[in-house]
């Protein structure tokens, strides 16, 4: 079986899905009888949450309606002169 | 020059779209009014190309493709090679977990939870400011692949680099965010008001 310090290393390529079907399956042989390791996944799931739905800078207000009125302009015809 | 259905139909998207769009402009670079050009650049762009889009469902992504373009040439008038600035020279970082340092320091003693209290006592505002202190040629690809949900083979197209490298670049820059997570809770006094906040009333002598 392979080491915990092996599994550590490769944990989040493992939740990305992108570990070949060979590694996928020894990790998952690892996680069924470590609890260690079942722990750092855990924490890895709650560490990508964090940046799924925690990292984006609030917009300031005059940012926001300086861009909403530029959306509002896109393309507009330009009126006579 | 874009139809009135067409313009419609954008307008709509980069709507929706303006806050995902700003925060990505934000951590590309770095000020609100470098952001907001960024912003403005990507919408013109995008109406210009408006046709090429076949399936609107792809237009979130379609619009974080065109912002990462403009980007990169924003880097190149500046002098700047977007491949130097992405690709890492450096050895590799030293092994750090946060899950076995927070184990081992046991920040917030009262907590039954001690890992995901942790990670709850950060603010969106400390995040972000967490985030700042990660390296450029980390943090972009970080955000591409867990904030605006990219796979890594699409950001090797986007940053014109190989597997092999933004695999090191993601596998560094996670490194880099846990240990800068620790770093910014102890420097910031975070765990000091968590462990405040949790921490038992005191029973009268």
């Amino acid at each position: 079986m392979i080491r915990c310090r092996e599994v550590v290393e490769r944990l989040w390529t493992y939740l990305d899905g992108d570990l070949e079907e060979a590694d996928r399956l020894a990790i998952e042989e690892h996680l069924r009888l470590c609890v260690r390791c079942c722990g750092e996944t855990a924490f890895a799931k709650e560490i990508r949450n964090t940046l799924a739905t925690r990292s984006r800078p609030k917009m300031p207000d005059d940012v926001q309606r300086l861009l909403e009125q530029f959306i509002e302009g896109l393309d507009a015809p330009k009126p006579n002169t | 020059m874009l139809g009135t259905i067409d313009r419609t139909s954008l307008q709509e998207l980069a709507r929706a779209e303006l806050p995902g769009l700003y925060a990505l402009a934000r951590y590309l670079t770095h000020t609100p009014s470098a952001a907001e050009e960024l912003v403005q650049d990507t919408m013109v762009r995008a109406c210009r190309s408006f046709a090429s889009l076949k399936d609107v469902e792809a237009g979130p992504k379609w619009l974080r493709v065109i912002m990462t373009n403009v980007w990169r040439d924003q880097l190149r008038r500046d002098g700047r090679r977007p491949e130097e600035v992405l690709v890492d020279p450096s050895p590799e970082p030293g092994r750090f977990s946060l899950y076995q340092t927070l184990a081992d320091e046991d920040p917030l003693p009262w907590s039954d939870t001690l890992h995901v209290d942790f990670l709850g006592a950060f603010s969106a505002e400390d995040i972000h400011l967490v985030l700042e202190r990660v390296p450029e040629r980390y943090r972009v690809p970080l955000l591409l692949r867990y904030m605006d949900g990219f796979d890594t083979g699409e950001i090797c197209e986007l940053l014109s680099l190989p597997p092999g490298t933004v695999y090191s670049l993601l596998h560094r820059g996670r490194r880099h965010f846990e240990r800068t997570l620790w770093e910014y809770a102890n420097e910031s006094g975070l765990l000091e008001q968590a462990a405040g906040a949790e921490r038992p009333p005191r029973k009268e002598a």
